[in-house]
């Protein structure tokens, strides 16, 4: 027998390696879809129903925009940050708990791209729902595109960060319980006072200060300003908090991989 | 060339204990290899670490010459593992798991579905290729982590407990599929309880007790290494005592068995014809445990106590 040498083709096999990585949590996306893409447009839904056609007459305008046309970007990216943290966090402990990990893990593939195939496979769900959510909210509101690249940059760059933090929950999580906490104790809070529902200019000067330390009011306002035109924050400052988000946690993420923190000793 | 080398190599986990103490190990290469040793020895640790499962705390090992430490993408290409515990994705079919392993090593999608079809179709696997592997039966998922580890044909298969839980019949085509192997330049390193399985199959042996190696030896060498073998006779007629036959100890287990101990100078013939003598007919024999297990035995046994006697 022969073993199949990655010397001479590293590029070809590290290709082949990633993709096989994203074909196998895309057909996870897929199989259980039940689970990963009908949740957050059924969310969708009811928050334009209630938020948007019940409650939006009565608040009138936001940010000099129909209510259900300011929510709508904010909506869609609160779909888009739990949906690729979710993706990573529950496949990769899911992958850990039944030990199949090691099909992995004990393959020449090297941590970098193992964590680059995690993420993409977050990153891919999270967009697919995002469209999703997108879809569903055009039957409640017109969309205007302002700044096309800034939509593109913003979802995906937010898509990445969260599902590189889905990864480093997941490396750290122990049992099911974990891989809850931070969706439910720390995500949600931050989305809810990210600026999804409300344009910081409602709140008093201490709050505003306050949110600006959220970095998901910087990703929500980007990606409302590609819409819009208009945001509550510095795009560029956003946009530098989201490439040095996902840098920094890819880092941590490789380094946690190589150090073998939370699966072997 | 060397398959494996292994030098000074210490594993101390997080809670003190230290599972491996200093192992220094070479495996040649187109070896079929037995490592044995009592649960807790440190086999699984050993081949945690060959297989980058577990962190090293100090040593060196080398994979056809390739440095773990140094060149691990090269090293694990060269290895293909089958572990103790069953880790397969019960919500995959048998033909997505081998082919997917394929990919973590490279092997483009084309090839890994022919690969896919020959070792399925080897292991008596094909015909279910498209059932989840949670459908299947332990013995099936067994050999279906046996194919997932040849899909990327490795030069050193590592088999930790591979046919823990298979029944016979299952466990016999096993070994010739891995004889087959082997014959065909596959080094294989095997770990097993079942100490037949160890001599029917490998060619040397290394046996592992308290994180140490106590014996590392050609099977047949170790073999001749036992000083005595005991075999149990069944007779014709009961007794009502042991016979008594000068050089040779005798017991009587039940009316009708004795058991005999003979020393590698004596033979079994002079124990017939003496027995027979005595009117005493042996209607058939068998060795009392198999020889390796006797080996193992009495070199692990002797390793604890040589930790107990150097216990304060």
């Amino acid at each position: 027998m022969s073993a199949f040498d990655p010397q001479k083709h590293v590029a070809r096999a590290r290709w082949i390696g990633f993709t096989t990585i994203l074909r196998r949590e895309f057909g996870r996306i897929v199989r259980i879809w039940g689970q990963t893409l009908v949740p957050s447009a059924v969310t969708a839904t009811l928050y334009f129903v209630i938020f948007g056609s019940l409650i939006g007459r009565r608040v009138g305008q936001m940010g000099g925009f129909d209510y259900m046309q300011y929510i709508a970007p904010g909506l869609i990216m609160m779909s888009v940050i739990t949906n690729a943290y979710g993706n990573v966090v529950s496949s990769f402990f899911g992958a850990k708990f039944q030990r199949f990990l090691e099909e992995v893990t004990v393959s020449p593939m090297p941590n970098w791209l193992v964590v680059l195939g995690f993420a993409s496979g977050g990153i891919l769900r999270g967009l697919l729902v995002g469209a999703i959510v997108t879809v569903v909210s055009l039957f409640f509101t017109h969309l205007e595109v302002h700044h096309i690249l800034i939509i593109i940059a913003a979802v995906f760059l937010t898509a990445t960060v969260f599902a590189l933090g889905g990864f480093i929950n997941a490396v750290f999580a122990r049992n099911f319980d974990q891989v809850n906490w931070i969706p439910t104790f720390v995500l949600t809070p931050l989305t809810y006072f990210g600026g999804v529902f409300y344009s910081i200019s409602l709140l008093p000067e201490l709050a505003q200060k306050i949110s600006f330390a959220n970095p998901i009011l910087h990703m929500v306002s980007a990606f409302r300003y590609g819409f819009l035109g208009t945001s509550d924050v510095d795009v560029r400052v956003a946009f530098a908090i989201m490439i040095g988000s996902a840098i920094l946690l890819f880092v941590i993420a490789v380094g946690l991989m190589n150090r073998g923190t939370g699966m072997r000793e | 060339m060397q398959a494996l080398s292994v030098r000074g190599l210490v594993k101390t986990y997080q809670n003190g204990a230290q599972a491996l103490k200093g192992i220094d190990l070479e495996v040649e290469q187109g070896d079929f290899f037995a490592l044995l040793g009592p649960n807790g020895a440190g086999k699984t640790t050993l081949i945690g670490i060959l297989t980058s499962l577990v962190n090293k705390t100090s040593g060196e090992v080398r994979v056809f010459g390739h440095d773990l430490d140094r060149e691990l993408e090269t090293a694990k290409s060269c290895i293909g593992v089958v572990p103790q515990e069953l880790n397969l994705n019960g919500f995959e079919s048998l033909e997505t798991i081998v082919v997917n392993q394929a990919g973590f090593y490279g092997i483009p999608r084309a090839i890994a579905r022919e690969r896919a079809e020959i070792y399925l179709g080897k292991l008596g696997l094909w015909d279910r290729r498209t059932k989840m592997s949670r459908m299947l039966s332990g013995g099936m998922k067994r050999r279906l982590m046996i194919a997932r580890a040849l899909m990327h044909e490795p030069r050193l298969l590592i088999l930790d407990e591979p046919t823990a839980g298979v029944d016979i019949e299952i466990r016999r085509s096993m070994w010739e599929f891995l004889r087959e192997l082997n014959e065909r330049g596959t080094t294989i390193i095997l770990t097993t309880h079942y100490l037949e399985e160890a001599e029917a199959l490998c060619r040397s042996i290394a046996i592992i007790d308290g994180g140490r190696i106590i014996a590392r030896d050609q099977m047949g060498g170790l073999l001749r290494s036992l000083q005595t073998e005991t075999f149990v006779l069944n007779l014709r007629h009961a007794l009502p005592a042991a016979p008594v036959v000068d050089g040779y100890p005798i017991k009587l287990i039940d009316k009708s068995t004795l058991e005999v101990e003979l020393t590698k100078e004596q033979n079994l013939n002079e124990v017939f014809a003496r027995l027979s003598a005595a009117g005493i007919q042996v209607l058939s024999m068998r060795n009392k445990v198999n020889r390796l297990e006797e080996v193992f035995m009495r070199l692990t046994d002797k390793s604890a106590h040589a930790v107990g006697g150097a216990a304060p």
